[in-house]
């Protein structure tokens, strides 16, 4: 047996390599993703006063502060005793979709959309979004607009676009003015548009990626997320559900908050990244997935028009429950669309300016769990304090370890479709990396650590020994 | 520079940050584009060049340098780079990485893998770069050229000192920032 290694795993949010294992025949036995490295927020939260946390728990990612934010603001409402005032609980709703907006529009134009526009197999020195913009000038445009248009929302609410300290516990620091509410609402039209004309794009050229659709992460598995009581996707609030993708609600509308009743952590020793599995199934078995596809999945609609028109048409060419993770990328630009009517929405009830946007307390209670839908899956913070507010433990459940088990039977599956022997042309390589974009994984969130996710391929012989270390050399 | 000549070789890296830095880069938004006419981008996580190359002549480095693998790479980038970068606070100062200095990595991994788990404890060791006793700026590594303060820095900020390093205005890609 051989190992090939793939370092760095490149346009993807952290630090990883993977390992394929070929057997003597050649074929692909067994497949690792490596998250490498480790920052351990959890131990460093410790000692910290809590009305600190969420603007230091921010600084887990910088892709996604706002996810973090929300859940330890929620952690820290529940330590507080307060009731949220119901004008800040609209305006996180507000900034949490708009993190959602922004999120999705790097991970599909920036990161992704050279794979899809330029070609898997495309030269790797232009597979980039510097060569979608000398193709595709209006894409690459469309695709920093649209990312431009949730972190101005961000700065406009908090002002400033990464790690704002305006979350605060007990709800937000300020109300928002009349004049930042209309620039957000005029910059809504364009950002519609570039949803809508990215969905026909995508829609007018799903056949060309039908050999990558059928094997990037196709299998059954359970998927999670929040959902309010219609049914609908949530974000910021909701049950829990899980539903097994044949239709069979696992969990409806339970409170998330103790999470340790049906979601368990495993560690494996080739990774930083833990595995989150469903309890009731045992690992590896209750494998599940979360973020766009899974919310999809979950939801019984999303509650925008234009949304669920987007959202019936997807459910008629792909089924009910598509399960297979390349149709992250379309779940993604179908809860752009939702996401920006929805910002629409919440910011046209004149409501929206109160300025009753923060309730103050001591600490009143020891312990605190926030659950809110992060860009990439339902995310956890759960802390305990003393008597005087000092964080005594944290814990942390990340949407990308939701998705570790699938994420690695995921490129198990691609490598074994494309990988023969230790001759590996680079586009297989590629493929191998694409799945794990698809899933659109933020490795500084997942272990709490971050980088640039550089992939290494090891091929591991049948004794064991390191046959080949694949990377791609540079300009 | 002449039309003549090759364009000017920009990379980035991110080393132990939380990518916010790289985040305010694009931030730039539009003005990237302007960016990546005037420069190429040869290394970072937006292009997919696996090994950092040669010949750089600019590279903003991210965060910082909390495990071997994390050193290992800095000095590479220092060998092969003009003008280095020292890109936000965790860079500059360790920042966040530095809280765990006063506990070391130990107790760090302890907590998320020997008590925050539920099935297989341990903590993960193969194949996994291991962390450093304490968390290091990037100049306390390798020389560093030119330091841009921030959590994160703004954008514009980023983008005036990348376009003076450009254009050779090494005195004024970051003004306010003085050291000493």
């Amino acid at each position: 047996m051989s190992e090939i290694v793939i370092e760095p795993v490149t346009r993807i949010e952290g630090h990883a390599k993977i390992t394929l294992f070929v057997g003597a025949d050649g074929e692909v036995t067994d497949a690792h993703f490596h998250v490498t490295q480790f920052r351990g927020f959890e131990r460093i939260a410790q000692g910290r006063p809590v009305h600190e946390m969420p603007s230091l728990m921010a600084r887990i990612c910088g892709i996604c502060p706002v996810s973090h934010l929300i859940a330890s603001a929620k952690a820290c409402d529940e330590i507080l005793g307060v009731a949220v005032p119901p004008v800040a609980v609209r305006l996180r709703r507000v900034m949490n979709l708009a993190q959602i907006v922004q999120s999705h529009a790097l991970s599909f134009f920036h990161l992704s959309s050279p794979d899809l526009l330029l070609g898997f197999d495309h030269d790797p020195a232009s597979r980039n979004i510097v060569g979608v913009a000398a193709q595709a000038p209006q894409l690459a445009r469309d695709g920093i607009a649209l990312r431009r248009f949730g972190q101005e929302i961000i700065e406009r609410l908090g002002g400033k676009r990464i790690h704002p300290a305006w979350v605060v516990p007990g709800g937000v620091s300020a109300p928002l003015s009349e004049p930042q509410r209309d620039a957000i609402l005029a910059s809504v039209p364009e950002a519609r548009k570039i949803a809508a004309r990215t969905l026909e794009w995508y829609k007018e050229n799903l056949a060309s990626w039908a050999e990558e659709a059928a094997l990037f992460g196709s299998f059954p598995s359970l998927y999670m997320g929040l959902v309010h009581e219609t049914g609908n996707v949530a974000y910021s609030d909701g049950g829990l559900r899980v539903v097994d993708g044949r239709g069979a609600h696992l969990l409806d509308g339970v409170d998330p908050r103790p999470y340790w009743d049906f979601l368990g952590e495993a560690v494996e020793p080739w990774s930083y990244l833990k595995s989150t599995y469903f309890k009731p199934l045992g690992y590896p078995e209750g494998m599940y997935r979360v973020g766009p596809l899974a919310r999809l999945n979950v939801a019984d609609q999303l509650g925008t028009e234009d949304a669920d028109v987007e959202l019936a048409e997807y459910r008629l060419r792909l089924g009910r429950f598509p399960n297979s993770s390349f149709h992250y990328h379309w779940a993604r630009l179908i809860e752009v669309v939702h996401c920006v009517a929805m910002i629409e929405a919440l910011l046209s009830d004149p409501d929206i300016l109160g300025d009753d946007v923060r309730s103050r307390a001591a600490v009143n209670r020891s312990e605190g769990v926030g659950v809110s839908e992060a860009p990439r899956g339902t995310l956890f913070h759960h802390y305990r304090v003393d008597d005087n507010g000092i964080v005594q433990w944290v814990n942390l459940v990340i949407a990308t370890g939701h998705n570790s088990l699938a994420m690695n039977r995921s490129v198990l599956q691609v490598a074994r479709h494309y990988v023969k022997g230790d001759e590996v042309k680079e586009g297989a390589l590629n493929r191998v990396e694409a799945v794990i974009r698809a899933y659109d994984p933020c490795l500084s969130c997942s272990t709490h650590a971050v980088g640039q996710m550089p992939l290494q391929i090891d091929i591991v012989g049948p004794e064991g020994q390191l046959l080949r270390q694949l990377s791609r050399g540079a300009g | 520079m002449s039309a003549q000549q090759a364009k000017p070789r920009l990379a980035t890296i991110w080393l132990d940050g939380c990518s916010g830095c790289h985040m305010s880069f694009l931030d730039i938004d539009e003005r990237l584009l302007d960016l990546v006419g005037r420069a190429d981008l040869v290394y970072g996580a937006l292009v997919d060049a696996k090994e950092f190359p040669e010949g750089v002549d600019v590279t903003l480095v991210e965060g910082a340098v909390g495990s071997a693998e994390d050193l290992r790479r800095l000095l590479i980038v220092r060998e092969r780079t003009r003008t280095l970068v020292s890109l936000g606070d965790c860079a500059i100062t360790t920042n966040v990485p530095g809280m765990r200095n006063s506990f070391g990595p130990g107790p760090a991994l302890e907590r998320a893998y020997l008590q925050n788990a539920t099935l297989n404890l341990q903590v993960p060791k193969v194949g996994l770069p291991p962390l450093l006793p304490e968390s290091l700026p990037v100049h306390a590594c390798v020389p560093v050229d030119v330091y841009i303060t921030g959590c994160p820095p703004s954008a514009d900020r980023i983008f005036q000192a990348i376009s003076a390093v450009l254009d050779g205005r090494l005195d004024e890609a970051a003004p306010e920032t003085k050291f000493g």
